[in-house]
């Protein structure tokens, strides 16, 4: 296999001859030793080399002039075939992915495929031709998957069709595949780095096929991920690594009481510290320390004297929250997300009425890379370099904290040490960089929130409450449910105008009527009601991996498994007759049961009796349903033996990639079922890192089976919906295996004792 | 004036001495393949090897670090990437975000270094970084190759590629008609 040559230059689309300015450049002696070692380590992998390349170029590095096909495709004369991927990678795969679709369709030599991201602003400029940069709520795929393959296809029939008028034959007569294109009849062989030039001229076709999934011959596959080798030996450059000349950096402090202010600042008490070059006011509420290097900048600022003025919540705390959603659980003002037959009549026909609350907590992203983000500002232009799950969302925050119109302004997408939600709705991260480098006009400033910053000031996992109420019928049937949700809305918190008559739709998701996206599966309920009394606690609220899907598949299926017991039935029995109207997601549950044996016995674990539990739900246009296998020892220590996952997301990109984010799904959902909750006291969050936030650690991880469910005919998405199944399978297996029923999250809260 | 030796190197600039070893690697020497996640030693994301042994390079002194002591960060541990805990991830496709992955690659080289066959409990003592993503089993499944110094055929899509069992015999199951019923796996 050959290596194919490393994308290390900027290219601007649509210029990309063009040398890259020089405030761009990186050290030539950096970028020589990478790309030293890109050569050495391409030829010892083995492997595919791709170097995602950092928009920091060398001009020497500046490709030869490489013809764009279009939008997403450049071919090199020497075959290497640069792929453009609009959408942000943060682990999930979508990189990945997204290029086995332009790849598929363009026919060429995956081994030669290489990627880079578009800036917003160059998709600002043109018109939007690359789409939306929104990468969350698992769209990645399944939101540009058609114009995507569109955009592969049509480079394909352009380069085909350079190819037959160079030897003036059909192009009906012609084959691609693998970056050679065939005239049949006669033989002749050209390859896709030779007609680009000419392709590139011609007019784009308007009608332009793609392939029978069924005939993929590379997407479908689990290739390996472009993106690995970086990773491995420290090259991979997150935003937090960025290395720039002249750069500063930046530590902050934001009020940690939420709506609260900056008051004062004492900024002689550290001028004589090595290394400070400024100490700035950012916005109203917060304060950071400028200096040579970051570390330097960090304990200036803890030692910064600081008074804060404390505002309207300085007196919120958890417990004033819960009080003020458990109100919302009884209250008259609710909003129906989801009605079926009379709920009312249904419980007051009922013989027996089984209830339950629950709660879900407060949870932070925690990113493993903190927000950060470099910026440099002059009068005349911005730019900024961070890790984004929305570059256009970036570059507007930038324009509005920079004070200039978007076309003065610039971001560079650098890959994201995570992002599960944080750095994709609200960019609050980008405007204090913007704000801090508007102090220092001309030199860029790279700010890292220190931990302690993110946990305490994070965009975090909605809280609410529940109360579900089950009207049995005297014939033992579930007649009547009624799902009240109480508390806080994403849309209110962070996009508004989005609500629609005061409501957030997004409040009901995995609850929905029958639908293509997040529907409510028990359409065997005769009398239904799920509804939502909007209770906003002053805790900043964000989009966390999951979103919605979480807390509300939390609730129906540990409550599912509540009523069962109550009726004496078998938990997946009854489930199975209240999903008769809902094949997919009947399939899952059907899938992941037979693959445990759920009729018979699990087998003993260490001599410790193993307990199942069930969950299945929709959402992020795929259904999903997991079996957990749990044992609790004698000292009530839970031991979680192994998940079956099942997923349908109809269309399979990449079953590598989709088992390695249900995998995640469970270590991400399980995290915040087993340890996490952050806490509000005095206004501010009492988690301040990991030690008093825990995740799941090696020594907790179950083994994860995943069993994708292909069905094809649509295209969901993987890299959430998982994560909502992982709570209540573990939850309803700990109630198997203790009889304890856990409503209130974090598990690490309550004493186990085994049955 | 500190003097460090890292990477077969010693190297001399200027630092307070309470410097942690984490911040003059990735400012100083501009070794940025360490990372910074907690500054508490919790995280395990700034994992350096120090004569050898595991080191979370965070909450350590710059000053209690002698140049007779050798220092090695990912960016060291071998010449491009050839080291056999670098290729198992490789064969594994273990990072996802990859931001956790350093540390988790410097911990498990000094695991193997002390420990040829680590135990699961082995490798549950020692690993204690944290990763978001949720890479646990493939980092599992990845020290026991490189433990058993065997190369990895293929992706470890057990069930379809029998000569990878290391994550669990039924790791990865494809059924149904979305994707082609039989796929070729040599991608790699």
């Amino acid at each position: 296999m050959s290596a194919p040559r490393p994308a290390e230059a900027v290219r601007p689309p649509g210029g990309s001859s063009k040398v890259a300015e020089p405030h761009l450049l990186v050290s030539a002696a950096t970028e020589l030793t990478r790309r030293q070692w890109l050569k050495s380590s391409a030829l010892a992998g083995g492997g595919l080399m791709v170097a995602f390349h950092v928009p920091l170029a060398g001009a020497a590095e500046a490709q030869a002039a490489a013809p764009e096909i279009n939008a997403w495709v450049v071919v090199q004369p020497d075959d290497t075939v640069v792929i453009r991927i609009a959408r942000s990678e943060m682990g999930q795969g979508s990189l990945t992915g997204l290029a086995q679709l332009v790849a598929e369709e363009l026919e060429c030599d995956w081994n030669r495929v290489t990627t880079e991201y578009p800036t917003p602003g160059q998709n600002l400029a043109r018109n939007r031709v690359w789409g939306s940069f929104s990468t969350g709520g698992s769209r990645g795929v399944r939101e540009s998957h058609e114009y995507v393959r569109k955009g592969g296809a049509a480079a394909r029939m352009m380069l085909v069709q350079a190819a037959a008028e160079a030897w003036g034959v059909p192009a009906a007569e012609c084959a691609a595949l693998s970056s050679t294109i065939t005239h049949r009849p006669s033989g002749r062989k050209t390859t896709y780095g030779q007609v680009a030039a000419a392709a590139a001229k011609l007019t784009p076709p308007t009608d332009i096929a793609l392939k029978d999934p069924k005939t993929w011959r590379l997407a479908g596959k689990p290739v390996k991920r472009l993106d690995t080798l970086d990773k491995l030996v420290g090259k991979q450059v997150y935003g937090m690594d960025l290395k720039l000349p002249g750069l500063l950096n930046a530590a902050i402090k934001d009020c940690p009481v939420f709506g609260g202010k900056l008051k004062s600042f004492d900024a002689t008490a550290i001028s004589q510290r090595p290394g400070i070059k400024k100490v700035v006011r950012v916005g109203d509420s917060a304060v950071a320390v400028v200096a040579d290097t970051w570390w330097r900048a960090k304990t200036a600022l803890d030692a910064l004297p600081i008074e804060w003025d404390e505002g309207p919540n300085a007196q919120a705390s958890s417990a004033s929250v819960a009080e003020f959603l458990r109100a919302g659980l009884d209250a008259d003002d609710a909003m129906a997300g989801n009605e079926a037959g009379d709920v009312r009549l249904g419980l007051a026909a009922a013989d027996r009425v089984i209830e339950a609350v629950y709660s879900y907590p407060h949870q932070n992203h925690a990113t493993m890379e903190t927000m950060n983000a470099t910026a440099r500002w002059t009068p005349e232009r911005c730019e900024v370099w961070t890790p984004t799950q929305n570059g256009e969302a970036a570059l507007a925050a930038t324009a509005e904290a920079a004070g200039l119109p978007p076309a003065q302004c610039e971001v560079y997408k650098l890959h994201l040490g995570g992002g599960f939600g944080r750095r994709g709705a609200v960019h609050d991260w980008v405007r204090q960089a913007v704000a801090i480098a508007r102090e220092l006009p001309g030199t860029p400033v790279k700010m890292i929130w220190s931990r302690e910053e993110d946990m305490q000031h994070g965009r975090y996992h909605p809280v609410t409450q529940c109360k579900l109420r089950a009207g049995i019928d005297k014939d033992g049937q579930l007649n009547a449910l009624h799902m009240r949700i109480s508390g806080q809305s994403i849309l209110a918190g962070v996009a508004p105008q989005s609500m629609r008559d005061g409501r957030d739709p997004v409040v009901f998701q995995g609850l929905n009527p029958p639908g293509p996206e997040a529907s409510f599966g028990y359409t065997a309920i005769p009398n239904l009601r799920i509804d939502h009394a909007m209770r906003n606690p002053p805790v900043p609220v964000g989009f966390w991996r999951g979103v919605n899907l979480n807390q509300n598949t939390l609730y129906v299926e540990c409550f599912m498994d509540e009523v069962a017991h109550a009726l004496k039935q078998d938990p997946l029995a009854l489930r199975r007759k209240l999903l008769a109207g809902s094949p997919k997601h009947l399939a899952v549950l059907d899938a992941v049961a037979g693959r445990v044996g759920w009729h018979k016995p699990a087998p003993s674990v260490g001599g410790q009796r193993v307990h199942r539990g069930l969950a299945v739900t929709m959402g992020f246009g795929s259904y999903v349903a997991a079996c957990a296998e749990v044992s609790v020892n004698d000292e009530g220590e839970l031991k979680i033996h192994r998940i079956v996952a099942a997923t349908d997301c109809g269309y399979a990109v990449n079953p590598q990639q989709i088992a390695a984010q249900v995998e995640g799904s469970f270590a991400y959902g399980l995290s915040a079922a087993l340890y996490g909750e952050c806490t509000l006291k005095n206004g501010r969050i009492e988690q301040d890192n990991f030690h008093t936030y825990p995740v799941m650690k090696m020594e907790q991880m179950p083994q994860v089976e995943t069993v994708i469910v292909a069905s094809g005919g649509f295209w969901g998405g993987v890299g959430e919906p998982t994560i909502a199944v992982a709570a209540p399978a573990v939850l309803n297996a700990v109630f198997a295996a203790t009889g304890q029923r856990i409503r209130d999250l974090p598990l690490r809260h309550h004493k186990l004792k085994k049955a | 004036m500190v003097r460090l030796n890292v990477n077969g190197r010693v190297r001399e600039f200027d630092a307070e001495a309470d410097t942690p070893l984490l911040w003059v690697l990735r400012e100083q020497l501009g070794l940025t393949g360490t990372k910074y996640g907690c500054g508490i030693a919790q995280c395990g994301a700034c994992t350096v090897h120090i004569d050898g042994a595991a080191t979370r390079s965070c909450v350590r002194p710059v000053s209690t670090v002698q140049v007779t002591e050798k220092i090695v960060t990912i960016e060291g541990l071998s010449k491009s990437g050839s080291h056999p805990v670098q290729q198992a991830w490789a064969a594994l496709d273990v990072p996802q975000c990859g931001f956790c992955q350093s540390g988790m690659i410097m911990a498990a080289a000094a695991l193997l270094q002390s420990k040829r066959k680590p135990t699961d409990a082995d490798i549950d003592a020692a690993m204690t970084n944290i990763c978001r993503c949720g890479t646990y089993n493939r980092v599992r499944a990845a020290i026991k190759v490189a433990a058993g110094g065997g190369r990895v055929k293929g992706l470890p899509m057990a069930g379809t590629v029998p000569e990878c069992a290391a994550l669990g015999e039924h790791a990865c199951v494809v059924v149904g008609e979305g994707r082609p019923a039989d796929g070729d796996r040599s991608q790699s």
